[in-house]
């Protein structure tokens, strides 16, 4: 065997830019609702790309309402120019779903609504396209009694289930990873649910990402240094503001929704937005294991 | 043209995207004449190991695969297509694989006690220096740092019988294992270099463009 050295030999915490898809635009909401238009989602794929994304997430967030056609060219067009992971959610019911999907470029697929229906869904996906390739996403809303339920449809959809009990109940089915999104956080920027992410990540033993809250470094920072046993974190409005900042571009995409808060150049006040670079320099500065990009 | 053998496990398009954005000519194909008269072959794959034994036996492609690489031209395995390489798997049942390298493939989850399986994400290779100067002519790490990122997920390794042929190593919750090999114009990796950003992309193209063309100018 090798020698190994002194740099550190493990694995890299990852960090997940969360594309929220609306037809053909980039959208962000707060509790998963309320979407605002951000702009073309490629041009952002691209630029996290370049700045050491470590996957991307693009959620259909109108999957039932919209044709697939839109996403599936989007899809095809992300994976010729970005090689890294790339999984996509929303509207996938059946296995055909997901032969597309990956057809058209995807790595991954994550599943919430179909999950929950039919479970069998979760056993045959994972025996056909192997457990790796398929993603439970849980939508975790906190009850006034203190449990977690289980959401689908954006939060919107009561199930009953417990989120403990469901997450477990999806390893046993052959999910290869778990998103844990904290509806509750979502799009606040108030940090992310310590609690919620603490009971998940006891009762399974696969991969936990975890999604929903984030609005500074400091949150970052305080979710891998208290839970190190999470994977990753999902993020989507500090980067997307810093983009936005960076390149507002009001041409070249339908103006299909809300762009009212787009031309207005205003950010969310609690969302500190920076960009993945400074994200993965500052949590190196803080000993937290990530890939860093760079050029030789 | 490098072929991409379509054995119906996995995803076949992403290492097709990933050679069209290098300009190297490839096809998914189950065609064994196009296979055999391809420049190159990749053999990737997700999934599970019994059942690609099965595909590949019934698509009667292990033979062409023997002879191809017994051709001496760049043969790449991904993942899946790394593990079907070696002797057998204890994945689910035992089962034989194609055993042109051999070894075992075995579960993670005998080494890897205390950190989450499937292995996912990014992890650092480190490069054995003495592989591709002694068993191989082409060096797919040319310009790739000793301690790069590449992208993993597995829930399964490969333990090679030869250690000479171990190219690279990574580790994982303590436990060492292979990463990727090197023998002659074989090599086979456990990371996905299609999804390895720009340092994957550069391993792909290493492989197939300088490692083709020594071999045909008799380097």
């Amino acid at each position: 065997m090798l020698v190994v050295g002194i740099i550190e030999m493990s694995l890299a915490y990852r960090i997940i830019p969360r594309l929220d898809i609306k037809g053909p635009n980039l959208v962000k909401g707060v509790h998963l609702e309320g979407l605002r238009v951000l702009g073309k989602p490629e041009d952002f794929a691209k630029y996290y790309y370049e700045q050491g994304a470590d996957e991307l997430f693009y959620q259909d967030v109108v999957a039932s309402l919209y044709g697939r056609n839109s996403l599936h060219e989007l899809i095809s067009k992300t994976a010729k120019v970005i090689f890294i992971p790339l999984t996509i959610g929303g509207g996938i019911r059946t296995i055909d779903d997901i032969k597309n999907a990956l057809r058209s470029g995807a790595d991954k697929v994550s599943i919430n609504t179909s999950a929950i229906e039919n479970p069998d869904l979760i056993k045959n996906a994972s025996k056909v396209f192997g457990k790796s390739t398929i993603v439970v996403a849980i939508e975790a809303i906190k009850q006034p009694d203190g449990h977690y339920l289980a959401f689908t449809d954006n939060g919107r959809n009561y199930t009953g289930r417990e989120v403990t009990k469901w997450a477990k109940n999806a390893e046993e089915l052959g999910a290869g990873e778990i998103v844990l999104t904290s509806v509750d956080r979502e799009g606040t920027g108030l940090g992310f649910d310590a609690e919620l992410i603490k009971k998940v990540i006891e009762v399974v033993s696969i991969p936990v990402v975890v999604h929903g809250g984030a609005g500074k470094l400091e949150h970052l920072t305080q979710i891998f240094n208290n839970r190190a046993e999470i994977s990753g974190v999902s993020i989507a409005s500090i980067l997307h503001y810093d983009y936005i900042k960076k390149y507002k571009n009001l041409d070249g995409y339908e103006s299909e929704g809300n762009i009212d808060f787009l031309k207005s150049s205003k950010s969310m006040s609690r969302i500190h937005s920076t960009n993945l670079i400074n994200i993965k320099e500052h949590l190196i500065s803080k000993n937290i294991n990530c890939r860093v990009v760079h050029d030789n | 043209m490098i072929a991409i053998i379509d054995y119906h496990m996995g995803n076949l398009f992403s290492v097709k995207n990933a050679l069209e954005y290098l300009g190297i000519d490839s096809e998914i194909t189950s065609d064994v004449a196009k296979i055999m008269t391809a420049k190159g072959a990749v053999l990737p794959g997700v999934g599970a190991f019994a059942e690609a034994i099965k595909h590949l036996k019934s698509l009667d492609l292990i033979q062409p695969i023997r002879y191809f690489i017994d051709s001496g031209k760049p043969f790449m395995g991904i993942c899946l297509g790394f593990h079907l390489l070696f002797t057998e798997s204890e994945e689910f049942e035992v089962a034989r694989g194609m055993d042109i390298l051999q070894g075992k493939v075995e579960s993670f989850s005998k080494h890897v006690k205390s950190k989450r399986i499937p292995h996912v994400g990014w992890n650092r290779i480190l490069k054995n220096n003495n592989v591709s100067k002694e068993t191989s002519f082409i060096d797919p790490f040319k310009n790739i740092n000793d301690d790069e990122y590449m992208y993993f997920v597995h829930s399964f390794c490969v333990n090679p019988d030869n250690e000479d042929i171990i190219a690279t190593e990574t580790e994982y919750d303590s436990f060492t294992f292979c990463s990727s090999v090197l023998k002659g114009n074989v090599f086979a990796s456990q990371f996905h270099p299609e999804k390895s950003g720009e340092k994957g992309l550069k391993i792909l193209k290493n492989f197939f463009t300088t490692g083709g063309l020594k071999k045909e100018n008799g380097v």
